[in-house]
């Protein structure tokens, strides 16, 4: 508890001394407040991403040469598939809701999130879903090794014994996504400062809340999904075994519906964090607020009639496929007005190339990159032939990492003063800007070729035609792999000290966020801001 | 004027096609109609795509080059402007509604499977096809031929690394081939690039799709949807033949089938050796056992039993022979009775029961499966 003095030093802020965190780890334990939650958030996210990565280089290295080396291939696809779900569950979407709880509160002038205690909850439950992910994979059989996807019945009859603690782990995953969801609505549409309307909202935050709508549509598919799948091998069920008058095709029908709006989840606060970001490095307003609201809402809206295209192949009717197609190909209308905005916005501004703005043109360049590739893989007669191929891999690695961790990355740098109260080390941190943009590129570029070639993906051995750019991608990937070991290295550095910054770090910047002080305090906006 | 167009058509349509053509960078044109189609649609829209994106990122590079504070470029004020929001919103549109058309048409005609030729039924199971010619009673399993030594590392790898098997499915040329897939076990896909078709084999559904291959040749593909632990070691392979050809191969493959049908009725009558059935049988289990109960006999804890020790092996014979015959419904246990010849599984029945310690000393003839088998149809 908090002495006397300081008390009294920060008054105005603090009238009661239990508002003050606990020491030790019981402050981060019993902790309510977002700051601390949202930092809980970033950093378990950041040792998901190095775990997740970890694996992607246990995977890099087999496929380094042709032949089995180094893995069984049961083992390889035990890679492969919790690579996928730490990646996805474990790195992106924590490290969103990290950033959420951060930085929500400040850009609505609110004094923390609504429901602090779910808050609490919602992020201390993460933590033991993957430990018990991460804990099959040393138990006899190993851990789940049908893909991230689970297909069945791969994942039901032919699965190992330890598949029910994939069903726990992933349901605990929902059930604190749900919870972060709920929050983040309830935030903003509570919380607002007097004053901020709705089309005064900051875009991140618009587009998390859209996010979050997302959430709570697909999350309890998921849930539905997988415990389909725990009864169909576990209880005698044929929700998807023929046999029983089941149906393997509708698993993937229930996991799509989950799934595309999954991608969208995972990339739509992306395009906040980059709204944000390339006004203030531009020092020009964003061009097309209204646009990119409505672009965003559309996206989020043709989310949940397009899950089908990720399974032309399984023998749909010709009508089905037809539509599927024409509804992906639709969603590069919104997707395409953002990316024009972004340029409209850069277009007659005055650019300067601070860490954060480098991700940003990074990620334009390669997110619309992979937004090519996808609109390549909805027409369906084309996808016949990119489908489970590295074509595919090659797509959504570069939304994903291009994409929504280049987004991650520019956020972080760009708000990291803002929780430090230091600038972290600039040289150090285009050192990791440049050998990221170098490496994922090598790394994920090439995959485009082999894909075309004729490679399939998650095979721990190829054929011979495909060494050469197996061996490239290998090298990118090692050194896309070590290069992050720079931004732990940054991130370290800026916690401990650095160069003092003050309130407002960028000079282009606009929003509340800039207007409390760099740290900003452990409470803020306890009386609302004033929005003109 | 005429010289730019024809020189900007030079270098948008035809250079990509001569260079990116069959290569290994780009997708196969393959030897159907169908795959010239997709192949044109794959380079459209691949072209479409490069000149957004040369337009878009010119427009943003000339900005982050031209509009830079360090050049003391001043911000403009302008933040939306209708008319141009909603033409960057309609010529995306516009080109769309292009590009679908020539999509539909073409997937419209991959749909069409009526009015074949020949019907192939295509069986996947873990990690082999099966390919059944419909009405022609023939049929029989393709399995990855390479050995484990090169998969291993330990010999030199063949030109047709991972993509040979022992038996290819053979084609004939300008007929339009019916296919019907299916799956014992997990969701497989049957692909052949030069063909493209790709097409899921789900259990206890059947698809549906065709192809007509223009040129004689061996087409090389592979399993395309993840289906277990040997899943990259599933190849396809299909050799196409002229229509006489084709007819040949049939009749001759009718007349193997007959002649292994009589082979198999004198051995009814004989008494194999133990050594010739352990040799046979080791053979045999390495090919068709190995994958999950491993070379060892140990299995893979939690995942594949091992028959070292296993209470099957050691147990009762008629049980073991049923397990094998019959496979065990809602496991990775297969049955074995359609797989193997009545030889082939004595061999490897008698060799699980010998090898790795196991030393029951039991030799299974021939003559006990065939009255197995008779026994089970008998009950049915």
């Amino acid at each position: 508890m908090s002495s006397v003095t300081e008390q009294q030093h920060d008054q105005a802020a603090h009238h009661d001394g239990h508002h003050h965190p606990a020491k030790g780890f019981k402050r981060w334990l019993y902790t309510t407040n977002h700051k601390d939650i949202g930092s809980l958030y970033l950093i378990f996210s950041l040792t998901m991403f190095l775990i997740g990565g970890a694996m992607a280089m246990v995977i890099r290295a087999e496929l380094f040469q042709p032949g089995l080396q180094l893995v069984e291939p049961h083992f390889f696809n035990q890679m492969t598939t919790v690579h996928g779900l730490i990646m996805v569950f474990g790195a992106v979407m924590p490290a969103f809701t990290g950033l959420a709880n951060w930085m929500v509160p400040l850009m609505i002038g609110a004094p923390d999130m609504a429901l602090p205690r779910m808050n609490n909850w919602s992020f201390w439950i993460l933590p033991f879903a993957f430990i018990i992910l991460l804990a099959s994979l040393f138990m006899p059989g190993g851990g789940p090794a049908f893909g991230w996807t689970f297909y069945a019945p791969l994942s039901t009859t032919y699965s190992n014994d330890n598949t029910a603690l994939f069903v726990f782990a992933v349901h605990i995953m929902g059930i604190s996504s749900i919870m972060g969801a709920i929050n983040v609505i309830v935030t903003i549409v509570n919380l607002r400062a007097p004053g901020m309307t709705w089309m005064k909202l900051p875009l991140f935050v618009w587009t998390w809340l859209i996010t979050a709508f997302l959430l709570i549509a697909v999350m309890p598919v998921l849930a539905g999904a997988v415990t389909m799948v725990l009864t169909d091998k576990y209880f005698a069920t044929s929700f998807f075994d023929a046999a029983g008058g089941g149906d393997p095709v509708m698993f993937q029908h229930i996991f799509w519906f989950f799934g595309h709006p999954e991608v969208y989840i995972m990339i739509l606060p992306a395009f906040g964090i980059i709204s944000t970001i390339v006004p203030t490095f531009s020092r020009k307003k964003l061009f097309g607020y209204a646009s990119m609201v409505y672009a965003t809402s559309s996206i989020a809206l043709l989310s949940f009639i397009v899950w089908a295209h990720h399974m032309f192949t399984t023998g749909m009717p010709v009508a089905g496929e037809l539509f599927f197609m024409y509804a992906t190909m639709l969603i590069s209308v919104p997707t395409g007005v953002k990316v024009f905005n972004w340029v409209a916005t850069m277009w007659r501004g005055s650019i300067s190339f601070e860490v954060p703005m480098l991700f940003s043109i990074a990620f334009i360049v390669l997110f619309t990159l992979g937004g090519f590739s996808g609109l390549m893989l909805a027409i369906t007669p084309a996808d016949f032939q990119y489908h489970d191929t590295y074509f595919v891999v090659a797509h959504f690695h570069y939304v994903l990492v291009t994409g929504a961790i280049f987004s991650i990355m520019a956020g972080a740098y760009y708000w990291l003063p803002k929780w430090t109260g230091n600038m972290f080390n600039i040289t150090l941190a285009k050192w990791h800007f440049w050998l990221s943009l170098v490496s994922v590129n090598v790394l994920f570029f090439p995959m485009h070729f082999v894909g075309l070639a004729g490679m399939p993906r998650r095979i721990p051995d190829y054929a011979l035609q495909f060494a050469d750019f197996n061996a490239i991608i290998s090298i990118g990937g090692f050194a896309f792999g070590l290069s992050q070991l720079l931004f732990v290295v940054v991130v370290f550095k800026c916690a401990r000290g650095g160069d003092k910054v003050p309130a407002k770090v960028w000079d282009g910047a606009e929003g509340l966020e800039w207007e409390v002080a760099s740290p900003a305090p452990y409470h803020t906006f306890e009386t609302p801001p004033e929005i003109k | 004027m005429g010289k730019l167009s024809s020189t900007l058509w030079l270098i948008l349509f035809v250079l990509p096609q001569q260079v990116l053509a069959n290569n290994q960078f780009n997708m196969r044109k393959g030897v159907t109609d169908i795959s010239n189609d997709v192949y044109q649609l794959h380079m459209t829209i691949f072209i479409i795509c490069c000149v957004i994106g040369v337009i878009v990122f010119a427009a943003m590079f000339w900005a982050l080059i031209h509009h830079r504070k360090s050049k003391g470029a001043k911000p403009a004020q302008f933040h939306e402007s209708t008319k141009v929001e909603i033409l960057w919103t309609a010529i995306p549109f516009v080109i769309l509604i292009a590009m679908a058309v020539p999509a539909t048409k073409t997937l419209i005609s991959m749909e069409d499977a009526s009015k074949a030729d020949l019907t192939i039924k295509i069986t996947g199971s873990q990690w082999k096809w099966h390919y059944e010619y419909m009405g022609e009673d023939v049929a029989f399993y393709s399995i990855l031929s390479t050995p484990q030594e090169q998969i291993t590392n330990q010999v030199d790898k063949s030109s047709t690394y991972l993509l040979e098997v022992d038996k290819p499915l053979v084609l004939p040329i300008n007929q339009k081939v019916r296919f019907l897939m299916t799956s014992d076990d997990v969701i497989h896909s049957w692909w052949v690039p030069d063909f493209a078709v790709k097409k899921d084999a789900n259990p206890g559904f059947i698809n549906e799709t065709w192809t007509k291959i223009n040129e004689e040749g061996i087409y090389r593909g592979q399993c395309a949807e993840l289906c277990g632990k040997d899943h990259g070691f599933m190849p396809v392979v299909v050799e196409a033949k002229s229509e006489q050809a084709f007819a040949n191969w049939l009749s001759e493959a009718k007349q193997a089938k007959a002649n292994a049908a009589i082979a198999d009725a004198a051995l009814l009558d004989q008494i194999l050796p133990k050594e010739e059935l352990m040799t046979l049988g080791e053979q045999v289990y390495m090919a068709s056992c190995a994958a999950c109960h491993q070379p060892t006999g140990m299995g893979l804890p939690g995942v594949f039993p091992a028959l070292k020790g296993s209470p099957v092996v050691l147990g009762d014979i008629k049980d073991h022979i049923d397990v094998v015959l019959h496979g065990r419904p809602g496991t990775a246990m297969q049955a074995f009775d359609k797989q193997l010849s009545i030889k082939q599984l004595a061999a490897v029945i008698t060799y699980k029961r010998n090898a790795w310690g196991n030393d029951t000393g039991d030799v299974i003839q021939p003559s006990q499966i065939q009255a197995a088998i008779d026994a089970t149809s008998e009950a049915k």
